[in-house]
């Protein structure tokens, strides 16, 4: 299997893509006999240094509804200067500048290394990146302090042509004109009235009744852009009122410069309003509202979102913009409002949630769920940044970032390094000096004839785009073969799932290879559009007769993480104990599928090595937070759900089976098992589980340590000991976005929970004495362990019922 | 007065004319009520008596004075009427007899009102002698118009004085006994006393007057009018004193009695009169002679000027029949200090020669010929060329019946001046049922039980005590009450008493406060309530002993037993929610669209304002303001401003939902000036330049009391919002207006919807004003239609001020503008205020008029309650009264002052009650009746046609003096007009009413100025209606420093070319300057001597070192400050376009959208009343 772990690895780097299976069954049958579909992650923008953009537009197929993208599959016919679509075989002539196309003068994208290349489209105009932050001033003082400082220097991140912008909100929500010259000025909106998108536009003098840009008519990307083109022009009537500006609106030709000093009042380029943005963050107050005894502060947060999702769309439609939420509460009034102000309503619980107890959370999910489409459907993103140490309403608003590609952020307080450093972060910038983000992503799929589109699961929405290649059959966001993704960045991974729809009775012919084209075009972060296009090949491989090199073909952790997913994705609409239920089953059916044993013989089960880890991720998976909500808040779950659903296969399985280095005096720092067979007194454990990063002190250590052996020069190493976790934990947190919570615990420490509870409970309080007590720590709990699972896994692959 | 109209026509015009005469002087007279009495019968008497003979007079008189153009109506009759004038001259003679049949008349009369006497004691003397005095300068007035013309008088004038001396002292002190004493019996003595002494004298002066004047006359007609006046006059006036020595001059008779009185009374009122009186007439007469030519403007006038203050001086003498005559007479005694103007006036007076001819026609045969021209040509003239036979009357006859002399007519400014020149002394309220001085009348008061006047003013002071007399009546009973009126600096404020946490002591049952109609019984231990009779437990903390008068022994230590008017401090339990209220606060909110800031009233107010800030009421001038103060501009859309003081900067907070409007902050809204000064300031002067190049145009006005009641509601206080809006509100808005300017409906039965609101969001709004106590004051600033009817609602229902500046211009109106602003910002108010208004057991105040909102038929609930703002309430009998306890009232006013303090202020009054008509029409103040019917007529408008208004308010007026004409007055001949003392101004008064912009519209007069006027009105207290329907007109050809010039009756006729007059409204200031006005004049106050150089756009005079200039700028500026809104000063040349604006407020005259002359309107009543009587 080397060769296919490299295969796979190849083609990771290549082209950001993991196939569940790199032999594709050749019917659907077959396909459907294989448990796990047809899937893979792609990763859009996968870093790739090594591959400068090329300078032209792609040459597309002339076929209407096929228009795939010239590729190093296609068949060239170099004298008659004519190519085949490899895809709908459309044969297309080339284009007059490939004149000199030869054999020996061959286009990049005809290489075969070039199965990805990226283009930049010179045509149309490029648009500006938009930061508008949403700022929560229902915060204690200290935190509000952080928050504002965090803002501050965030404005030195942005590139100096970047547009900001700025709403705060409390009881009302004020949005900031940051072009005043006298005194600074803001637009003020009641914080529990549900305004429609028109509405916010006229309060905030967007539309005058002859501007660009009718209801329904969104002014199209290049007149956003326009804007920015004008910007000469415009600036010098910034200081001219609305009403002045209506003189002008008679005069077509200063048609776009009105729209753009329009918006300019509240977004701004960022190196003309430094000063003042940073003065007037520095002004900020707390929400001057009274709390009452008993009661919550007011928050409407949901008004404010609706404020800026309108004043984005009134001005910048189509452009890529990032709304950036900062709360430290739940929302407690007005449409969104997730829980009431009364300190003595507690907010939801799953408990309440599961009893239907929970009075707002539909209403609220509608709302936010109708926010969010409105601002992909515009390329917005939207990010949440929730400091709090009670819940804020992410189970609500989550959708906003799921939908548009937006960040979400947990953290306890705005005042911790965890949401300063993610803060930060989110101004990365990558070798080239550009941000490592990219805005109103549409990811196009594109199969070949026997293949369908049945969904995609990750930061997207659908485009509803009917074409060919989209399969009746849903999986995740499906029915469509073209998504949006308003937010891209490096890492941003989607699942996308196929099947195949080659009926049995039509083999294909030897040889024979199914194609799948990736055409994501998207705003880079340097403002040029650009499209990316990855074509892959794979072969095709009858079940009956090449069952094996299927198996061998099997990627198990694209696939763990793929069915993951699915089961996420479920999870988001069912009941948790269905979503584990299916599971299983689509587990044992794998292990019935492709396990050796022989009937009703448990023991005689043996799984190929290409499958032998997936039944443990499955483990790990049915315990980890993304389908079990017991001990979490419906917050935490959604947080959790978010990330996973987002992050490429790497990142993916740590979240399902976190990772586990123990360090020693034994020897260097070695991967152990997540089993509590694990935690020794004289290790230090360090866990990751990309959203906790844990430094465990095994019981010895831990007391040597308060001894302060490390202290004294004759025990330099273990110093050097102590240090090293330390240090691999510092270069986690350096990279990881976003910044994992940092527990430093011990034996017996309180926060030694974390490590616990991801650990296989291998020994717990009812096997203790079985095991030895030497040979690790035991585990209070009741959740059965790896190897009870593997037992039952077995039982039931084996049986003849199932 | 009783004018006697149409069936005297013929006969009667002889007859009206006395009665004219006559009616003024006893209504005069009888304003004390005892008068009328007299009065009426010897009227009555004239009448029949006298009538041809008068007739014949009054036909000459109206003849003489041309005065035809204000007798227009009553087209060429009046005209010969007036030509009559001289004739009637002739008819002197018979006057006498008549004045002699009054003697006998006004004898009884004067018997019946016995009971004055001693009400009046020693000061009713005075006020019967300014009463009759007042009747005295009608008649007066009159014959003065005659007089002058009558130059030659100067001879009958000896004898006029001669009459004063002997008769005043006689007069009074006759006059009041006869009034005591049976109507019958005394008046013949009092009569005989009077004409005794005086009618001999006087007779004599008038016969000797009569018959030069008619020998003058004859060579002018002045001389004749004189005569006939006498005869009209003397019977009304003179029913009493006068009848004797007027027959004829009746009119002057009465005067001279008067005046002879009012020396005797005292020393000033002479001095005031002779005077004032003197120097017209005796300038006039003299004069007009001699300077025939000066014109005839110049001689009406001064004789209209002379006539009022001398007629009150001079009717003392028996000038007024001889009117000349009496003029030199005055001029005799004193031709001091109304000299400095006779000056002019004499040469007046020749012209007055000419002018008194018809005028004095007018006045005598006015009336009377009047009438009879309306009735019939035929009737009347027959009539009086019977009078004529008397003399050369026949011819000219005709034509002075037509027309009724504007002279003699009852004068306001003769009634104005009289009553200044009996109040002399401090008025003390401890007397039930005593009428106080006349609102223009400067007089100090002394507060012995009963609320000041400056806080209520009663229409009566004796009510009936039967609802059956108060409805055959008609006399409204109504008072205005202004309850945080201003008293001036020498009197003492209410005293503000504590009662402990217990509250004020109160009534069990009507829950009526403490005060000095409460009875103390059971030694102490108990008090018994004057209103309702309930006993009640005095608290221990209270109790206090009784000394044997059954006063407590702490009477004079506790102003609420003591004083009419008194505070009391609330408890919590009078306070909202029971909390103790925070100090209220002030809002701006200010229009800043292209409108507001092109006319540069932003950049004043943001000015300005800076400037207020350190001038916000406060309670303790020694400690800063606790008001606290907000600002928002606005114009499609709010901009709030945070001010905190610790801002370096103001912050702006721009909500453009108004559809429902909220206050987007609460902290650093509203801001203690001294705190947030800094920042404040920084704010005030950017708000100008932040909007300099502001395009907008529409605005919104809903939202924006909205944005200001939320405030105050998130701040939990009351307050008021300074409002200052331009335009129409038409952006979409709750609130947002449409223009419903459509002149067409103008006189149709839609008129009335024009007033009322258009929409009815603003009075929910204004509702919820009122529960917060916002208050709202609005200035408006249009320049075009804005829809007042609707937009002042919430500030008349929150007792705020509705104030208009048309077509500002910074330039012109600037000043107008601040001052208003200053004094709206720092007057004392008081917020959150509810007014109770507790009666006797009898009556009930059933309906009240004012900027206020009621949320139930008792409580009148004031947002905001100002020291400008008056209330009006009405009272109807719900039960009998009884005369001996009379009536009481309680008006308890609790809020919340500018300190955040709550209070109660309450006002008492006790009235008499009465089972005799004549009783209720002798205590009767016309200005509060017109006061109050103004208000009324002003709301019926909004339900009726204004047209039905006007017929009802002339129908109302008509009953009233039909009752008195038919219950009150001696019998007389139906053809004579008689009018009450007492209101013998009330026909004059209320054709200015009719003739407001309100009801009668003139062309250019838009519906907001309607409206606007309309809201004014409804929180007018007197003084201001007073002077607003009937402007004050001032001639400034001569000024003393140290006291007014004497006003001229407001009519064309009076102005003087040669002349410059000020006309002050209460909202207008105008200075006419006329076309050959001195250019000495001219030099001194414009620094111009030439007339056309004079630059009509200035708004104040230019400042010029000669104290003639001094003086005037001076008496513009006290007039000023004595009104609640600064009157811009308008500079009027004569012949000027601006001049028919000018002339719109000259009340007697006829003018241009219909409205009567005060000639015509008075024949016209007379006739109504005849119908009524028929």
């Amino acid at each position: 299997m080397a060769t296919y772990q490299e295969f796979i690895q190849q083609n990771e780097d290549r082209d950001g893509v993991r196939f569940s299976w790199n032999l594709w069954p050749s019917s659907r049958l077959e396909a459907t006999r294989l448990v796990v579909p047809v899937s893979c992650l792609f990763t859009p923008l996968k870093e790739r240094p090594d591959l400068p953009p090329v300078q032209y537009e792609p040459v597309m197929c002339s076929r209407a509804n096929c228009k795939a993208v010239l590729n190093p599959l296609c068949q060239v016919d170099f004298r008659a200067k004519i190519w085949a679509c490899n895809f709908c075989f459309q044969r297309n002539p080339f284009p007059p500048s490939y004149a000199g196309i030869s054999e020996v003068n061959q286009p990049a994208e005809l290489m075969p290394q070039f199965s990805t290349i990226e283009y930049i489209v010179q045509r149309g105009p490029s648009a500006p990146l938009i930061f508008l932050y949403v700022v929560d001033t229902c915060l204690e003082e200290e935190d509000l302090q952080a928050l504002k400082e965090s803002l501050q220097m965030s404005l030195s991140l942005l590139p100096p042509n970047a547009f900001v912008g700025l709403i705060t909100f409390g009881r009302m929500v004020q949005v900031h004109e940051l072009s005043c010259e006298l005194i600074s000025k803001s637009y003020v909106f009641r914080g529990t009235k549900d305004l429609t998108s028109k509405q916010i536009q006229e309060m905030l003098g967007l539309t005058k009744p002859s501007v660009a840009g009718q209801p329904g008519h969104p002014p199209a990307p290049q007149d956003a852009a326009a804007s920015c083109r004008y910007e000469g022009v415009a600036t010098p009537h910034l200081l001219l009122s609305l009403s002045e500006l209506k003189l002008f609106l008679k005069v077509p030709l200063f048609k776009m410069a009105i729209v753009s000093s329009l918006i300019f009042r509240f977004l701004q380029p960022v190196h003309k309003v430094d000063m003042n943005l940073t003065d007037l963050l520095g002004e900020l107050q707390r929400d001057p509202w009274p709390v009452p005894q008993g009661k919550r502060p007011l928050r409407s947060t949901g008004v404010a979102l609706s404020v800026a999702v309108g004043l984005l769309e009134g001005t910048f439609p189509n452009t890529g913009a990032r709304v950036m939420l900062f709360i430290g509460g739940p929302p407690t009034q007005g449409p969104g409002m997730v829980v009431g102000d009364e300190l003595k309503t507690p907010i939801r619980s799953w408990h309440d949630i599961q009893k239907d107890n929970a009075r707002h959370l539909k209403k609220a999910t509608k709302y936010y769920e109708a926010l969010a489409n409105r601002s992909a459907v515009n390329g917005h993103s939207i990010d949440i940044y929730a400091c709090a140490l009670d819940q804020t309403g992410l189970l609500e608003m989550k959708c906003l970032s799921n939908l548009t590609g937006g960040h979400i952020v947990m953290g306890d307080s705005f005042n911790t390094s965890l949401f300063k450093q993610t803060f930060q972060r989110v101004f990365n910038k990558d070798y080239n000096g550009d941000f490592r983000m990219a805005f109103g992503g549409i990811m196009e799929v594109k199969t070949s004839r026997e293949l369908k589109v049945c969904g995609a699961i990750g930061p997207c929405v659908s485009l509803n785009s009917k074409g060919s290649c989209v399969s009746e059959n849903e999986m995740g966001v499906g029915g469509t073969s073209q998504w949006k993704v308003c937010s891209l960045s490096p890492s941003t991974t989607l699942g996308i799932y196929f099947e195949v729809v080659n009926q049995h009775n039509a083999p294909i012919p030897q040889g024979g290879r199914g194609a799948v084209q990736f055409v994501t075009q998207y705003q880079h972060s340097n403002t040029q559009r650009r499209i990316r296009v990855t074509t892959i090949a794979r072969n095709w491989a009858d079940a009956q007769s090449q069952i094996q090199h299927i198996e061998s073909s099997f990627d198990q952790e694209a696939a763990a993480v793929l069915m993951a997913r699915l089961g996420v994705f479920r999870a988001e609409s069912e009941e948790g104990p269905d979503v584990l239920r299916w599971l299983d089953r689509q587990l044992i059916r794998l292990c019935q599928k492709f396990g050796q044993f022989n009937k009703d013989d448990p023991t005689s089960f043996k799984l190929s090595e290409s499958l032998s880890l997936y039944p443990q991720f499955m483990f790990h998976l049915r315990r980890s937070p993304f389908l079990q909500v017991f001990n979490n808040s419906p917050d935490e779950s959604s947080y959790y759900r978010h990330h996973f659903v987002r992050q490429d296969l790497t990142q993916s399985l740590i979240m399902i089976q976190p990772i586990l280095y123990s360090y020693s005096f034994h020897g260097p720092p070695e991967p152990v098992l997540l089993d509590s067979s694990s935690i020794l007194p004289d290790r230090i454990l360090l866990m990751d589980t990309f959203f906790q990063l844990v430094i465990y002190h095994g019981e010895t250590i831990a007391q040597w340590r308060k001894a302060g052996y490390q202290e004294m020069a004759e025990y330099e190493n273990f110093k050097q000991l102590l240090q090293a976790p330390l240090d691999d934990a510092q270069e986690i947190l350096q990279t990881r976005f976003p910044m994992p919570r940092y527990v430093d615990t011990e034996h017996g420490g309180s926060q030694a929970r974390f490590l616990l509870s991801k650990v296989n409970p291998s020994q717990t309080h009812n096997n203790l004495y079985a095991w030895g007590q030497e040979t690790g720590a035991p585990i209070l709990t009741d959740d059965v362990s790896l190897q009870v699972f593997m037992d039952h896994l077995k039982k039931l692959a084996v049986t003849s019922s199932a | 007065m009783n004018v006697n109209q149409h069936t005297p026509m013929a006969s009667p015009y002889g007859q009206p004319q006395p009665g004219y005469g006559q009616p003024a002087f006893a209504p005069l007279d009888t304003g004390y009520p005892p008068p009328y009495a007299p009065y009426n019968g010897p009227v009555s008497t004239y009448q029949t008596g006298e009538q041809p003979p008068q007739g014949h007079g009054r036909a000459p008189p109206t003849s003489g004075p041309p005065a035809p153009q204000a007798y227009n109506q009553y087209g060429g009759r009046h005209q010969s009427d007036v030509q009559n004038g001289p004739p009637p001259m002739t008819q002197a003679p018979a006057r006498p007899v008549v004045s002699q049949s009054y003697n006998q008349e006004r004898v009884n009369l004067s018997g019946p009102p016995s009971s004055y006497p001693q009400h009046y004691g020693s000061p009713p003397a005075m006020s019967h002698v300014t009463s009759q005095m007042s009747g005295m300068q009608i008649n007066s007035g009159l014959p003065n118009t005659a007089g002058p013309g009558y130059a030659p008088p100067h001879s009958s004038k000896p004898p006029v004085s001669n009459s004063f001396s002997a008769a005043p002292p006689a007069t009074y002190t006759q006059a009041l006994p006869p009034a005591l004493s049976a109507p019958t019996q005394a008046p013949p003595t009092a009569s005989q006393q009077y004409y005794g002494g005086p009618p001999p004298s006087s007779q004599p002066p008038f016969n000797s007057s009569l018959p030069p004047t008619s020998q003058q006359p004859f060579t002018s007609p002045a001389p004749p009018p004189p005569s006939n006046q006498p005869s009209f006059a003397p019977p009304p006036s003179y029913s009493g004193p006068p009848p004797a020595q007027a027959p004829s001059p009746s009119m002057s008779q009465p005067q001279q009695s008067f005046h002879p009185t009012q020396p005797a009374f005292s020393s000033a009122p002479p001095g005031s009169f002779p005077p004032r009186a003197p120097p017209p007439t005796s300038s006039q007469y003299p004069p007009p002679p001699t300077s025939t030519p000066s014109g005839q403007y110049p001689g009406p006038l001064p004789p209209q000027q002379q006539p009022p203050f001398s007629s009150g001086p001079f009717p003392p003498r028996p000038q007024m029949p001889p009117t000349s005559m009496c003029q030199s007479n005055h001029l005799p005694p004193e031709p001091q200090g109304p000299l400095g103007p006779p000056g002019p006036l004499q040469q007046m007076p020749p012209p007055q020669h000419v002018m008194p001819g018809g005028y004095a026609p007018q006045q005598n045969g006015a009336f009377g010929q009047v009438r009879g021209p309306q009735p019939g040509f035929a009737g009347p003239y027959p009539a009086q060329p019977n009078y004529g036979a008397m003399g050369p009357a026949p011819g000219p006859a005709p034509s002075t019946q037509k027309r009724l002399d504007p002279d003699a007519i009852p004068s306001p400014i003769q009634v104005i001046e009289d009553d200044k020149a009996k109040s002399t002394e401090p008025f003390s309220t401890g007397v039930r049922g005593q009428a106080p001085p006349l609102v223009t009348t400067d007089f100090h008061v002394k507060d012995q039980g009963n609320a000041s006047p400056r806080f209520i003013r009663c229409t009566a002071y004796n009510i009936p005590c039967t609802a059956d007399m108060a409805k055959q009546s008609q006399v409204p009973l109504a008072a205005v009450i202004k309850p945080l009126a201003t008293l001036p600096a020498d009197e003492t404020p209410p005293y503000l008493v504590d009662h402990g946490e217990g509250g004020p002591i109160r009534c069990n049952r009507c829950k009526a406060y403490m005060c000095p109609y409460m009875q103390f019984i059971e030694g102490g231990r108990r008090f018994q309530c004057g209103f309702c009779s309930c006993v009640t437990e005095v608290p221990p903390h209270y109790f206090q002993h009784l000394d044997h008068t059954g006063k407590r022994v702490d009477f004079y230590d506790r102003p609420e037993l003591s004083l009419g008017s008194y505070e009391f401090l609330a408890t919590v339990d009078y306070c909202k929610n029971n909390k103790i209220p925070q100090p209220p606060a002030f809002i701006f909110l200010i229009d800043v669209s292209y409108n507001a800031v092109k006319s540069g009233m932003v950049g004043i107010v943001c000015q300005e304002l800076k400037a207020l800030l350190d001038r916000m009421p406060r309670e303790n001038p020694d400690l800063d303001s606790t008001v606290r103060v907000g600002f928002v501009t606005y114009n499609k859309v709010l901009h709030f401003y945070n001010v905190k003081s610790s801002l370096a900067q103001p912050q702006m907070l721009v909500v453009s939902d108004v559809s429902e409007m909220f206050v987007p902050l609460l902290d650093g809204f509203l801001v203690n000036v001294g705190e947030s000064r800094q920042v404040i300031e920084s704010l005030l002067d950017h708000i100008p330049e932040m909007f300099a190049n502001t395009r907008e145009t529409e605005t919104v006005f809903g939202p924006v009391i909205q944005a200001g009641l939320e405030a105050l509601k998130a701040a939990d206080c009351a307050g008021k919002l300074f409002v200052f809006h331009t335009s129409l509100p038409i952006a979409e808005a709750p609130g947002k207006l449409k223009n419903r300017e459509d002149k067409k409906l103008i006189g149709t039965d839609k008129e009335k919807s024009l007033f009322q609101p258009q929409v009815s969001f603003y009075n929910t709004l204004a509702k919820e004003c009122v529960a917060q106590g916002c208050c709202v004051d609005l200035f408006l600033f249009p320049n075009q239609y804005v829809d007042v009817a609707t937009l002042a609602v919430v500030p008349v229902s929150t007792g705020g001020s509705v104030y208009k500046y048309t077509y500002f211009q910074a330039q012109s109106d600037q000043e107008r503008f601040l001052n208003d602003l200053r004094r709206d910002v720092q007057k004392p108010i008081g917020f959150d205020a509810v007014m109770r208004v507790r009666t006797s057991t009898g009556i009930r105040a059933t309906d009240f008029f004012g900027s206020f909102f009621m949320s139930n038929t008792t409580d009148v609930e004031l947002a905001g309650l100002d020291c400008d703002k008056a209330v009006t309430v009405e009272f109807k009998h719900d039960d009998k009264l009884s005369e001996e306890t009379g009536a009481l009232v309680q008006c308890a006013v609790l809020y919340t002052s500018c300190g955040g303090q709550r209070r109660l202020r309450v006002h008492n009054m006790a009235v008499n009650c009465c089972s005799q008509l004549s009783d209720l029409y002798r205590n009767c103040e016309t200005d509060t009746i017109i006061n109050f019917l103004s208000k009324y007529a002003f709301r019926g408008i909004l339900n009726n046609p204004t047209k039905a208004v006007r017929d009802t308010l002339v129908n109302q007026c008509a009953q009233i003096l039909a009752c008195y004409r038919k219950n009150c007055a001696s019998p007389s001949s139906a053809g004579q007009l008689i009018l009450p003392e007492c209101m013998k101004l009330l026909p004059v008064y209320l054709n200015c009413v009719l003739k407001s912009d309100v009801l009668l519209p003139a062309a250019d007069v838009s519906l907001d100025d309607r409206a606007y006027l309309r809201q004014l009105i409804s929180g007018m207290d007197v003084s201001e209606t007073h002077v607003f329907f009937y402007p004050r007109l001032l001639p400034l050809m001569k000024l003393e420093s140290g006291s007014l010039p004497v006003a001229v009756r407001a009519s064309e006729e009076r102005l003087s070319k040669g002349g410059v007059y000020l006309l002050e409204t209460g909202l207008h200031l105008f200075l006419w300057v006329g076309a050959n006005a001195q250019q000495e004049l001219l030099l001194n106050i414009f620094g111009t001597s030439s007339f056309g150089q004079i630059d009509t756009t200035m708004t104040s005079l230019p400042v010029l070192d000669n104290p003639f200039s001094q003086r005037l700028r001076d008496m513009i500026d006290s007039f000023r400050a004595q009104r609640s809104r600064y009157m811009k000063l308008m500079l009027v040349k004569q012949e000027d376009r601006s001049e028919l604006i000018f002339r719109h407020f000259l009340m007697e005259d006829k003018n241009a959208s219909g409205g009567a002359s005060y000639v015509d309107f008075l024949c016209h009543m007379h006739k109504e009343i005849r119908q009524l009587l028929s």
